[in-house]
């Protein structure tokens, strides 16, 4: 369980989650999207969220946000429980924390130059002084590698994809937040602006003093940014550790795979055919106990019975499995 | 099988000329993988374009495709089309591009081998279930019913393989058949297209943006840089010792898993150039560490490495590579 991990410092965390569920209704049935996740991101700390499409990433994000309105649980940002706040303390809260998302053109406004879609947050917060909007559009353009007077007066469908993700990093940035939530940020990109954004999100952490929690389906990926990763699988945590002990010792056999999956570029390593059978069953009506079994090669009947809870296999590592791998 | 000589493609745009494919030249033998890496935009697509006489009809083709023993380019519009059915098969990024939104999986298989392959609606339902089954699809009987809404991206793409394996091709292109998936069901794809190709001893043209993909899994590899092959070799010929610039900053770029986190990425600055505007010198040398004033004045041909199989387009070849990215 949660409760037993201690953050890396002594403060409180930022952002702590606790047994959060979302669901949504889908005609009479419901899709369990996120069911009972507990996580907490200590302040300027990176947390990887990995795991295949459809297990609950995008939701956990937007519900940590409230966007979408947990089912139950908590969400405590800097101590102060985001789901039972309303209209504009909500509002006022939100501005400490944005969001950028996979799809960077379609996230961008095709007929707003990018001047003001940079500057619409400013608008929101009531920044009303022009040349002060004006100043802060500049600045955060040019933080993130962009020249002002170059772009501002085009519109979005004149960039190239690298260069959109690039536009809606200046527009989270523009109003100074805590935390930014990286919704797989790189994974519509490919491998040379990756590492270029990769890069310029490293960058912002550092100048702007910033939390993340960094959402992708690629290990590798999360590892190159991330100090701690989170496994999910099915909307429930599977594994949570420090990203170097969780490479070089995951407890759980979805993280297992997951490395497993990873495309070496050495043609001496030859990728192995073994456990990556099978696609995530229906959120609509998961397995008993562990989810992930009708998937794993360690299986047995306790696996179908129980459902495994996290609990601390080596220093801040957790896993949730009846078996682990160490 | 194949062999491209000199092929040239060009489209006329409001901006100008833009030579999308620039005199490449390529083979593949029948029961050999050829793997094109390259970035978003470099001419992967149109060169697998002009392969299968698929290019938009402004575009300007130049050069001879031999194909079995035949120029393609010198056939009649109406063979062409029996060759992409039967002989040549392609699997796009995008499964829904090749798939047909309204017609059940069963259709779309059955009509496709009922046309080519004139069997009967009996055996080509038969043939049907084996391909799903082949193609790694659980219950296939009751899959022909659906349509293809009603699948994962994955299972969409499993789909869109068997219909391009149905008629036993002799050549198949994948262009990036797994850029859209996640990390774990890539692996799966990758496994399924590799095992068919060999057990059909066919030709395969493996495109990506990612050298971690073609390192296990080609036979030779063709790195495409701004419409030109820049280097081609045996694929442990490339990973041993990497002669273009390009090709070793493409693999420096990918996150190593066994890199510390907040390692910087050494990234490829800028973009490649802008293809109606081509440069004088070489296409690399706005971005390439190695550049000396040669390399903006004069184009450099490609030239044998150590064997005549091992090409690379550069002035200043790398030297000495220790096999992994320095
Ligand atoms: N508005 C909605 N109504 C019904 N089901 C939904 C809705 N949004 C998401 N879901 C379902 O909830 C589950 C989790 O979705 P979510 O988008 O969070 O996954 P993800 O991990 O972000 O996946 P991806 O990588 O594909 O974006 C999926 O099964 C999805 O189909
Ligand atoms: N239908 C088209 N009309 C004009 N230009 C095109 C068209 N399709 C592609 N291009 C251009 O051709 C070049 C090569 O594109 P493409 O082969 O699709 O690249 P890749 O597949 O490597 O991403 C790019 O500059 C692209 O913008
Ligand atoms: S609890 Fe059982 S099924 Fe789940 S991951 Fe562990 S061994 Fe596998
Ligand atoms: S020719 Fe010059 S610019 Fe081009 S890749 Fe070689 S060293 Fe770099
Ligand atoms: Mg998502
Ligand atoms: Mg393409």
């Amino acid at each position: 369980m949660m409760q037993q991990y201690q953050p890396a410092t002594s403060h409180a965390p930022l952002l702590e989650v606790d047994n959060l569920v979302v669901e949504y209704p889908v005609g009479a049935r419901t899709v369990h999207a996120v069911s009972g996740v507990s996580l907490q991101i200590a302040r300027g700390e990176t947390l990887g969220l990995v795991g295949e499409s459809g297990c609950g990433k995008s939701t956990l994000g937007r519900a940590v946000l409230q966007l979408r309105r947990p089912t139950s649980g908590k969400v405590l940002f800097d101590g102060q429980d985001l789901t039972a706040m309303q209209g504009d303390t909500l509002r006022l809260m939100r501005r400490r924390v944005q969001l950028i998302f996979q799809d960077p053109i379609a996230s961008l406004n095709p007929r707003r130059r990018i001047g003001d879609i940079v500057a619409e947050p400013l608008m929101i917060a009531g920044v009303k002084d022009p040349a002060k909007r004006k100043q802060l559009v500049d600045e955060v353009l040019a933080a993130v590698g962009l020249d002002p007077a170059l772009v501002v007066g085009r519109l979005p469908h004149e960039f190239s994809g690298g260069q959109c993700q690039r536009i809606c990093i200046a527009r989270a940035l523009v109003l100074n937040p805590e935390f930014i939530i990286c919704d797989e940020p790189v994974s519509a990109l490919d491998v040379s602006i990756r590492a270029q954004i990769l890069n310029l999100l490293e960058e912002m952490k550092s100048r702007f003093g910033l939390t993340l929690l960094f959402i992708a389906h690629d290990l590798a990926v999360v590892k190159a940014v991330s100090d701690r990763v989170a496994v999910m699988y099915l909307g429930r945590l599977c594994e949570v550790g420090p990203s170097e002990q969780l490479f070089a010792k995951p407890a759980h056999p979805y993280t297992a795979l997951l490395i497993e999956a990873i495309p070496v570029p050495d043609p001496d390593v030859r990728p192995t055919e073994t456990v990556r059978v099978g696609e995530p069953p229906s959120p609509i009506a998961p397995p008993s106990g562990c989810r992930f079994r009708t998937r794993c090669p360690r299986a047995d009947a306790r696996c179908s019975a129980e459902m495994p809870e996290l609990r601390v296999v080596a220093p801040g590592q957790l896993v949730a499995c009846h078996h682990p791998l160490i | 099988m194949l062999s491209v000589e000199n092929v040239a493609v060009e489209l006329p745009t409001p901006r100008g000329n833009l030579r999308a494919v620039d005199h490449v030249n390529l083979t593949v033998g029948a029961g050999r993988t050829l793997g094109v890496v390259g970035e978003s935009g470099c001419g992967k697509t149109m060169l697998s374009r002009a392969i299968l006489q698929l290019l938009p009809k402004k575009a300007k083709l130049s050069g001879r495709v031999m194909f079995d023993g035949q120029d393609l380019l010198q056939l009649s519009p109406e063979k062409l089309r029996k060759l992409r059915g039967r002989s040549l098969a392609v699997v796009f990024q995008d499964p829904m591009t090749s798939l047909n939104p309204v017609l059940t999986i069963g259709t779309q298989l059955i009509e496709t081998l009922q046309e080519h392959l004139e069997l009967d609606q009996a055996t080509a339902t038969k043939r049907s279930v084996e391909l799903l089954a082949a193609v790694g699809i659980p219950a296939p009987e009751q899959r022909l019913t659906q349509y293809p809404h009603q699948l994962s991206g994955g299972m969409r793409q499993r789909v869109a393989i068997a219909i391009a394996l149905s008629c036993e091709p002799k050549l198949l292109i994948a262009d990036e058949p797994t850029t859209a998936l996640d990390v774990t069901i890539q692996a799966q794809i990758l496994d399924l297209l590799a095992r068919e190709q060999r057990r059909r001893h066919m030709a395969m043209i493996l495109i990506t943006h990612d050298l971690g993909v073609v390192a296990g899994r080609t036979d030779e590899v063709a790195v495409m840089y701004a419409g030109r092959v820049v280097e081609r070799a045996p694929t442990p010929a490339l990973f041993k010792k990497m002669r273009m610039p390009y090709t070793e900053a493409l693999l420096a770029a990918l996150p190593r898993i066994d890199a510390a986190p907040h390692t910087p990425l050494p990234a490829i600055s800028g973009r490649p150039p802008d293809p109606t505007r081509p440069l004088k010198g070489c296409s690399f040398s706005p971005r390439c560490r190695y550049a000396v004033a040669r390399c903006h004045a004069e184009k450099p041909d490609l030239a044998e490495a150590e064997t005549p199989a091992h090409q690379y387009a550069c002035f200043h070849p790398i030297e000495n590579h220790a096999g992994a990215a320095a």
